[in-house]
């Protein structure tokens, strides 16, 4: 929080905060030459893919060793050697994009997947529902994942859709289809595996709705509370949904099945927390890019 | 005939450079609305299907924007696709793909990953056709940084043009006009590029520069070759690229003739005519003797009813017209 309060960071970040299991549960199902495509909210899908922390962070500051070369900031995240292919905010934009490069697999006969995430509001978007006619056509190997945060921004999904059912959507163009609980994490692993397996086949593509929560507002530290500046979400929802927040369930998992004690916990928490601060110093003290090189990478030589 | 010689029509020009391309690199596909159907893309696209199958030449259903995703996508994940919109008007759906996607993908990676996609648009216009079948929009796609745009005006340009954008690493909009389709002209039956962002003096000329391109030129040609006889020696400038322009080419003719008319098949307003004018006031100013003249659409949509279309588009008379105002000589 404090690198956004203090100025440092001013690129918009839009948290993951809430919904970690549903990027950790499916990346690890992937290999690194498995294709992922994200949206603006996206620093999960890189970092369970692979990507590493410092440039994540570093971009964020907008420094040259950003992963995108500070060219980019927080909705356009890549690691290309780690099958993370990009990242974009127009809402739906990259779903597209995903099933192209499944069909690029297509064409090429290889056993790549590719995963596609997007929120719930790109399911308001006429590009999905071309883009799962098409890779319905063409069998392609790719899986839709729609992380259903039951927000669009500030509009909640009762008024966006007739109804809350858009893993339905991919019935309509003969896709196996499913709905799961987002914030459990092995409930993740394990549908997301058979959708792995089902496109390794050629038996693509899936769709998988997963149920979640953002923990935090659409944008930055804001937890958009109702009746606070951005006055968007219920506090008792809010209340309901921090209780069944993905990592504390997966922990209380862990020590009811004895698999992991508190102690050993608390170390991977510190850990953590080493990690992002060592980042954070990184991205702090590295440089910005040099002015004159404004209009490199327009295009490419 | 020797192979050196050899002609060809403009439609088949391109079909040459698809053929030759995709025998050469696997990763060349062919993807668009209708490749499979002469009523949509003519010839351009004959035998493709039959050569290199379904997986490589895809005729798509009526998806626009996720089918040019998809072309971008694949571009992304290493190949090298061509995308066709036989009525460039329907490319308008796809514009995300296009402009929020593929123009920016380079840049807002830092040059981590790079868009060599091919997105192919076809004016097709007359015919009675109207507003929404006729519609000329390079200079929408000029505006883009990240997005080259060039526009052929012979079979030699419509071959080498399409070989240099496939081969290109960046995303390139080629668009080519349906009445150029079946004009014949000498290609090589070798491989060769013409390079992106040079312009071409079609004719040579001390009196007046021409900038012209795609159909354009061969009104422009017509109006050259007429104005020849009355003594006005025309410099014919074919840009073949609206995007990035070729400045030089321009101004070292206007410094020769100190006069300029833009003939541009779109709309005047932010047209490539309005760039080519704002190249000239800023860079080629001293040159000038007389005002800039522009030959361009009329500022309306394209109508059906033939007398009404016959008026609409600009031909060889109206580039004459531009040229004696601006020479102020009658003939």
């Amino acid at each position: 929080m404090e690198p956004i309060l203090n100025g440092d960071v001013r690129c918009p970040v839009h948290l993951y905060s809430g919904e970690e299991a549903i990027a950790a549960g499916v990346c690890a199902d992937l290999t690194k030459k498995d294709y992922v495509f994200s949206t603006h909210r996206s620093h999960g899908h890189y970092l369970a893919k692979g990507g590493d922390m410092a440039e994540l962070m570093a971009e964020i500051y907008g420094k040259e060793i950003g992963c995108s070369r500070g060219r980019g900031g927080s909705m356009h995240l890549i690691a290309p050697e780690k099958g993370m292919m990009g990242s974009a905010p127009i809402v739906a934009g990259t779903i597209s994009l995903a099933v192209g490069a499944a069909l690029a697999s297509y064409i090429r006969k290889e056993k790549r997947v590719t995963v596609s995430f997007f929120g719930d509001g790109a399911a308001g978007e006429g590009v999905l529902y071309e883009s799962l006619n098409f890779a319905a056509l063409r069998k392609l190997p790719i899986i839709f994942i729609c992380e259903n945060n039951l927000y669009s921004t500030h509009l909640p999904i009762s008024e966006c859709r007739a109804g809350n059912n858009i893993y339905e959507t991919g019935k309509l163009f003969r896709i196996k289809s499913y709905r799961t609980d987002g914030n459990d994490v092995l409930q993740v692993y394990k549908i997301a595996k058979k959708a792995v397996e089902l496109c390794r086949k050629g038996q693509g593509p899936v769709f998988l709705e997963f149920m979640t929560y953002r923990m935090r507002g659409h944008v930055g530290p804001d937890d958009n509370i109702q009746g606070a500046h951005t006055d968007i979400r219920p506090e008792k929802e809010i209340a309901k949904w921090q209780k069944k927040d993905p990592i504390d369930k997966f922990e209380r998992f862990l020590i009811k099945n004895k698999i992991m004690n508190k102690e050993d916990m608390g170390k991977i928490w510190k850990q953590a927390e080493k990690e992002a601060h060592k980042t954070h110093a990184i991205a702090h003290s590295s440089p910005y890019p040099k002015k004159g090189e404004l209009t490199k990478h327009v295009f490419k030589e | 005939m020797s192979s050196k010689n050899r002609k060809l029509q403009f439609s088949l020009a391109i079909n040459e450079a698809l053929h030759q391309m995709m025998a050469n690199d696997k990763s060349v596909f062919l993807i668009g609305q209708g490749v499979k159907s002469p009523w949509y893309v003519g010839n351009t696209c004959q035998e493709l299907l039959e050569k290199f199958g379904q997986e490589r030449v895809i005729d798509t259903p009526v998806s626009e924007n996720a089918v040019t995703g998809a072309a971008v996508g694949a571009a992304i994940a290493g190949m090298r696709p061509v995308v066709v919109h036989p009525r460039m008007d329907f490319m308008m759906y796809a514009m995300d793909p296009i402009i929020n996607e593929a123009a920016n993908w380079y840049y807002m990676c830092g040059g981590r990953s790079s868009v060599p996609v091919v997105i192919w648009g076809i004016i097709n216009r007359g015919g009675e056709q109207a507003a929404q079948h006729s519609q000329a929009f390079q200079a929408l796609f000029a505006h883009i940084p990240g997005l080259k745009v060039i526009m052929p005006s012979t079979p030699y340009d419509a071959k080498g043009l399409m070989i240099a954008a496939i081969r290109d690493e960046n995303p390139v909009v080629y668009i080519d006009d349906r009445w150029l389709h079946r004009q014949e002209g000498v290609v090589p039956e070798e491989i060769y590029e013409v390079t992106i962002g040079k312009g071409f003096i079609r004719k040579k000329g001390t009196d007046i520069t021409l900038v012209s391109s795609s159909y354009m030129v061969t009104e422009s040609l017509t109006a050259a070759q007429e104005l020849g006889k009355y003594g006005i020696d025309v410099e014919l400038i074919d840009l073949r690229t609206v995007k990035p322009l070729d400045e030089s080419l321009i101004l070292k003719s206007l410094r020769k003739t100190g006069r300029i008319v833009i003939a541009d098949g779109g709309w005047k307003n932010c047209g490539v005519s309005a760039e080519v004018s704002a190249l000239v006031s800023e860079k080629g100013f001293k040159y000038l003797k007389a005002p800039i003249k522009r030959v361009t659409l009329p500022d309306s949509p394209a109508p059906a009813s033939r007398v009404l279309e016959k008026k609409y588009y600009p031909n060889a008379n109206n580039i004459i017209e531009a040229i004696q105002t601006s020479i102020k000589k009658k003939n």
